[in-house]
């Protein structure tokens, strides 16, 4: 302690940059940006695009991935990673199919798509707490494994002929153009949100993708947390496994293939840091939004599906390479938690 | 700071030649980074065959000097000369070439190659077509690991060896390369006694082969025994250089801290109440076993060892980051079952570790949100987050502990190592322990810093809370304790009350030099 | 000693593989057959090849998901390269296909190290825009065998003393391999980035070149095995070896190459790709169904990643005198010590 630097009771403030700076500084902020831009290209484009009833059926190109997005949002938030989601939704989907053989009703349908979902993460989470395997590796083996299962059960046959009342999950609407899928993605995002960022339980997440080690010597239950985060995960691919299922009303083995990359692109896409500790699910949200546009807007111009990957491709690696080019490097910039 | 063994000064190297030229000269160095001016002005000269000892506090500018010497980091402005000429070091490896070598404060190497390799990486001895030669490779490293005594094959992979082992691979590589100039940064900070003896060995064995060395060290006794030249490094500046045998102990530190030191220690009148913790026969398979004692209200228990004797280890299983083999542990006469950190801080035990970056400061996240993590159940409603009651909690753990930040949303990796350690400080106080262990408490701060941690550690301890420090330096353990337990290879080693207590008891004890004898 | 070779993956992973030989052999004689073995040695030339590739990779603590659709790209180039210019010399087909695998192997490279990107998402990106690319440069045409000149399609099944081109490839790989890995720096930076970075920087190493140099290399192989696959089934498509990536990444950790960078070897990685290799070629002889291998190599690598977990243990520190005698790590030579 120098003698300049006795002066007791110095007041520190609680923040330097008030609410409006953070928001206009925020990497949601530019999401929206090009959420509209993108929309308003794409209304002047197509005079299809404004429809309604066109609307809705594009967010049907988002709704199911990003559902599971947002339980893999939390999951990268913590430092870890689920490749294994669409194997989950095919393996869920397979054992819908199965029960379907048996005279399954809608009901149970349900609940075998959930608990398979569920089993297959606590597969995994049992796999990563209890071993202490990376979760990268785990999950290109159950994504082999579960996968793998789905193809024994049905080779290259598939389960038809599930009920009326079980394809309004994936058809149905609750009131005008809103879709059931719609609605249920916004209801468990608005939830994601609440639980990310305003519990304990979300602070704790970043706490542990930030320096797991400094978390578990905090007193966070670290295996506990990512046990949970797991199941959770598999529970949204069962979800998201109904919802297709429901809406392409048959299940092959390949179903639901590549989802895990659309997924994490969203979470990318949206701001969460791959290394964990830093996002948030409105990111992911409108991160599912803008490619739900973008696939909307191309297929109304006659553009195939693939090529939307490249943009969605280049658009992954800009996202996260421009703000290395402008901001050189600073990496405590995004807050972590708000 | 006391000069912990007499007689050191009789030690003292013999008179140092005058005329000999620098190997090594460094004008005008000045290096920064993005907000920190690391460097500004320093001027170095190394001789051949004479120690040169690097002193300065932590955040001196040390490290950063060492980064430019080897080529890591590239000086901003001034000249580096390596006998008259001039020349830059773009690469770690033209530093090398050119004769520049480091063994570092913790030992840069790969665990999962053989020690061999650990030697020659990046230049090794190549036979036909530009292919490396393992056979000369491992011959040259037996007859290299062979000279500095290391009883070790080189088919060895470094993961089955010991620190002191791995040392010794480190200083293997140095001399590898045929250096000119090597760099000591803090080399015996990890060793035993009897290791640091035979450092010395090899140094003064260096020196006679004409090698130009820089020593960096913060332990005075051993600066006075080895080093010929002196160079003193404050805030980023050389303060001043000049020979060993013209400059006194006191005086050096009084360049090292720009001011003169009085009492480092704060006094206290200890008030030591009823018993609150007791700990019986706590044990654990590789790392330390029988370790059994109290702790009183209000009082400071001393852990001293030396680096290594297990002393952090059971501090971590008795806070349940570790699960022990056996042991309990009573908190206010009332036995409890720890098994996770949740459990001891639930129990009113909590541990500041020495490993700040790893295991204490998320260091992303920011100050307010750190102190707030182990009592969010105090700060929330319903598992619910409040801000006003988590900024309130971080405003008066800020303002006790003194806190210099910008903002309490400034992120916690910004801030100096002494006030991230305030912070850290701070979010177990937050808890209102019953214990508190802190461990190498003012490792890596800054002597302002240090005073107030020590300062405050009084403080905490005169309101009736119960201490544990565990500590490496004798003074502060002499400065703080009320008692004093030493550990010695995972053992109790000996307990000893505060008086009468002299630096060679403890050392005796923590080297067990007394049992030798007998 | 005998107990350390056994203590050895390689020899575990090559008993593995034999017993699993010798498996078959006792119920359908003839799987044994030399000319069946390489058969299947053949089988897995690619996947040998890839593996290689990636194990550069995941040395230096990284990871490439782009290989297969870098492989499909090339492969996509060099068949409408013949089929445009039949007239053209394989050999110079061959160059474009490993030219340009060199460059999009250099793009993820670039990326990795000027901009200091997360490997996996670089990758994941970089896979989703090259497999477009090969949409919009075919405009999702198949190009097939009739297109195809009789030279492109012969090279990798002319033999060469007795053993086809295509595992001459393999082999001649496995050799530069074991030169690069052992006997040069580059092969030891591998190591040294991927096992202590910051210790790597010290001893003069660039971390960031040397991974660029692995990207390229792996870039380099899936260009060159690009052609391959293209010649020898005979068709190029948008979808070739879609997921084929996984496989190649599956070979590397049954191979016994730590995600975490730093440890691996030419061998296990030869061994990981023969033994998903043979696994493959023994279910149909078998009689299980090939849609059983999924699932199979989904366990290999549950199975891999779990004992390389254990090997890769870290114990706890040993301090007390007793444990180190119990313990009684492998002693080293005892030459010089008293």
């Amino acid at each position: 302690m120098s003698a300049t630097e006795t002066s007791p009771g110095r007041v520190i403030p609680d923040r330097l940059t008030g609410p409006a700076a953070r928001v206009l500084r925020s990497w949601e902020t530019l999401l929206v940006a090009v959420a509209v831009a993108i929309f308003t290209f794409n209304s002047f484009a197509s005079p299809y695009f404004l429809d309604p009833w066109n609307l809705s059926d594009a967010t049907f190109n988002f709704t199911e991935k990003a559902m599971i997005a947002l339980a893999m949002a939390l999951l990268v938030i913590a430092g870890e990673i689920d490749l294994s989601v669409g194997a989950i939704v095919a393996l869920a989907s397979t054992a819908m199919g199965y029960a379907l053989q048996f005279g399954a009703d809608t009901p149970l349908l349900v609940a075998i798509g959930l608990g398979v979902g569920l089993t297959c993460g606590a597969v995994n989470g049992l796999l990563v707490t209890r071993m202490g395997l990376p979760s990268i590796v785990v999950t290109i083996g159950t994504m082999s494994l579960f996968r793998g299962i789905a193809y024994i059960v049905l080779g290259d046959t598939a389960f038809n002929g599930y009920p009326e009342s079980f394809a309004w999950f994936g058809q149905g609407y609750v009131a005008w153009v809103f879709s059931f899928e719609l609605v249920l993605f916004a209801g468990l995002a608005a939830l994601y949100a609440i639980v990310l960022h305003l519990t304990n339980f979300g602070r704790r997440l970043y706490a542990i993708g930030n320096n797991p080690t400094a978390a578990a010597f905090s007193g966070i239950r670290v295996e506990r947390t990512r046990m949970a985060l797991f199941l959770l995960t598999g529970l949204m691919s069962g979800i998201a496994s109904i919802c297709l299922t429901s809406r392409l009303g048959s299940t092959r083995p390949s179903i639901g293939t590549g989802m895990e990359l659309e997924a994490i692109t969203m979470v990318v896409l949206g701001g969460v840091a791959i290394t964990g500790g830093s996002g948030s699910i409105l990111g992911v949200v409108l991160a599912a939004l803008i490619m739900g546009l973008v696939t909307f807007g191309l297929g109304l111009l006659n553009v195939p599906g693939i090529v939307m990957s490249i943009f969605v491709g280049g658009l992954l690696i800009a996202v996260i390479a421009l703000p290395k080019l402008f901001l050189g490097g600073s990496r405590w910039r995004r807050s972590p938690s708000r | 700071m006391l000069s912990t063994h007499p007689g050191i000064a009789a030690l003292r190297a013999a008179p140092v030649p005058h005329d000999v030229r620098p190997v090594l000269s460094l004008r005008g160095i000045a290096k920064s980074f993005p907000g920190v001016k690391a460097l500004q002005g320093v001027d170095l000269d190394l001789f051949p065959g004479q120690v040169t000892a690097l002193i300065g506090e932590n955040g001196a500018g040390k490290s950063t000097l060492v980064k430019i010497l080897t080529g890591v980091n590239q000086p901003d402005a001034g000249t580096i000369s390596l006998e008259g000429r001039p020349l830059r070091f773009a690469t770690a490896q033209e530093a090398a070439r050119a004769g520049v070598t480091a063994i570092h404060q913790e030992t840069v190497l790969f665990d999962d190659l053989t020690v061999a390799e650990n030697i020659f990486l990046g230049h090794a001895p190549r036979g036909r077509f530009g292919l490396i030669d393992w056979g000369r490779m491992r011959r040259e490293a037996r007859a290299i690991l062979a000279h500095v005594g290391a009883p070790f094959d080189p088919d060895t992979v470094l993961r089955d060896l010991g620190i002191a082992s791995k040392h010794l691979v480190a200083i293997a590589r140095a001399l590898s390369i045929e250096a000119r100039v090597v760099i000591m940064d803090e080399p015996t900070a990890a060793l035993s006694q009897k290791e640091i003896e035979e450092l010395y060995d090899l140094v003064e064995r260096l020196k006679a082969e004409g090698k130009a060395i820089l020593f960096i060290s913060h332990k005075f006794d051993e600066i006075f025994r080895i080093a010929d030249r002196y160079t003193v490094f404050r805030d980023g500046q050389m303060v001043d250089a000049g020979l060993i045998a013209d400059v006194s102990e006191k005086r050096l530190v009084e360049m090292m801290v720009g001011r003169t030191l009085h009492s480092i220690f704060p006094e206290r009148a200890p008030r030591i109440g009823k018993e609150v913790l007791r700990v019986e026969g706590y044990c654990h398979p590789t790392e330390f076993e029988a370790i059994g004692f109290t702790l009183r209200e209000g009082e400071i228990l001393g852990f001293y060892g030396l680096v290594g004797a297990g002393r952090s280890e059971f501090m971590q299983a008795l806070f349940g980051a570790t699960r022990p083999s056996g042991g309990r542990c009573r908190i206010d006469g009332q036995e409890r079952a720890i098994r996770s950190p949740s459990d001891a801080i639930a129990a009113g035990i909590v541990y500041v570790p020495e490993d700040r970056g790893l295991q204490g400061a998320v260091r992303a996240m920011p100050i307010f949100q750190n102190m707030t993590l182990p009592s969010l159940h105090r700060t929330s409603r319903a598992g619910f987050l409040r801000a006003a009651e988590e900024f309130a909690l971080a405003r008066r753990y800020a303002a006790r502990l003194d806190l210099r930040a910008a903002s309490l949303d400034q992120p916690l990796g910004l801030l100096s190592g002494g006030n991230q350690q305030k912070v850290i400080i701070g979010k177990w106080l937050a808890t209102r322990p019953r214990v508190i262990i802190l461990d190498e408490p003012t490792k890596g701060i800054d002597v302002g810093s240090k005073a107030a941690v020590h300062e405050f550690m009084a403080e905490l301890a005169a309101e009736g809370l119960s201490v544990i420090m565990v500590s490496s330096e004798i003074p502060e353990i002499l400065g703080m304790s009320d008692r004093v337990i030493v550990m010695r290879e995972g053992r109790m080693a000996g307990e000893f009350a505060r008086e009468g207590l002299t630096a060679e008891t403890l050392v005796r004890a923590a080297a067990g030099i007394g049992e030798a004898r007998e | 000693m005998i107990a350390t070779i056994l203590k050895r993956r390689e020899t575990m992973l090559a008993l593995a593989i034999l017993a699993l030989i010798a498996l078959v052999q006792t119920r359908f004689a003839g799987f044994a057959r030399p000319g069946n073995l390489a058969a299947i040695f053949n089988d897995s030339a690619v996947l040998i090849i890839l593996a290689l590739g990636q194990m550069a990779v995941i040395l230096t603590r990284c990871i490439d998901l782009s290989v297969a659709a870098t492989l499909a790209f090339t492969g996509m180039v060099a068949a409408l390269v013949n089929a445009a210019a039949p007239g053209l010399p394989i050999g110079a087909v061959l160059l474009i296909a490993v030219g340009l695998g060199t460059a999009m192997g250099a793009v993820n490279g670039l990326l990795v190290w000027r901009f200091a990107l997360p490997p996996i998402v670089v990758t994941l990106g970089t896979m989703t825009m090259y497999r477009g690319a090969i949409f919009l440069l075919s405009g999702g045409e198949w190009v097939n065998s009739h297109q195809m000149s009789e030279a492109f399609k012969a090279l990798p099944r002319s033999l060469v003393l007795d053993l086809p081109v295509l595992s001459w490839m393999a082999i001649l790989v496995i050799a530069l391999f074991v030169l690069m890995i052992g006997r040069t720096t580059l092969g030891r930076a591998f190591y040294a980035v991927g096992g202590n970075e910051h210790a790597a920087i010290y001893a003069g190493i660039s971390v960031g070149g040397t991974r660029f140099v692995a990207f390229t290399l792996n870039g380099a192989l899936a260009g060159l095995c690009g052609y391959l696959w293209v010649s020898r089934y005979a068709v190029a498509y948008t979808e070739v070896a879609q997921g084929f990536e996984l496989d190649v990444i599956a070979a590397c950790v049954i191979g016994g190459i730590s995600i975490a960078g730093g440890i691996g070897t030419v061998g296990g990685a030869v061994l990981g790709a023969l033994f998903l290799g043979v696994i493959k070629n023994a279910l149909p002889v078998a009689g299980v169904s090939p849609f059983w291998q999924m699932a199979i190599s989904g366990i290999a690598i549950l199975l891999a990643v779990a004992f390389n977990a254990r090997s890769e243990q870290r114990k706890g520190r040993i301090i007390l005198k007793s444990a180190e005698q119990a313990h009684a790590a492998p002693a080293p030579a005892t030459g010089a010590s008293a």
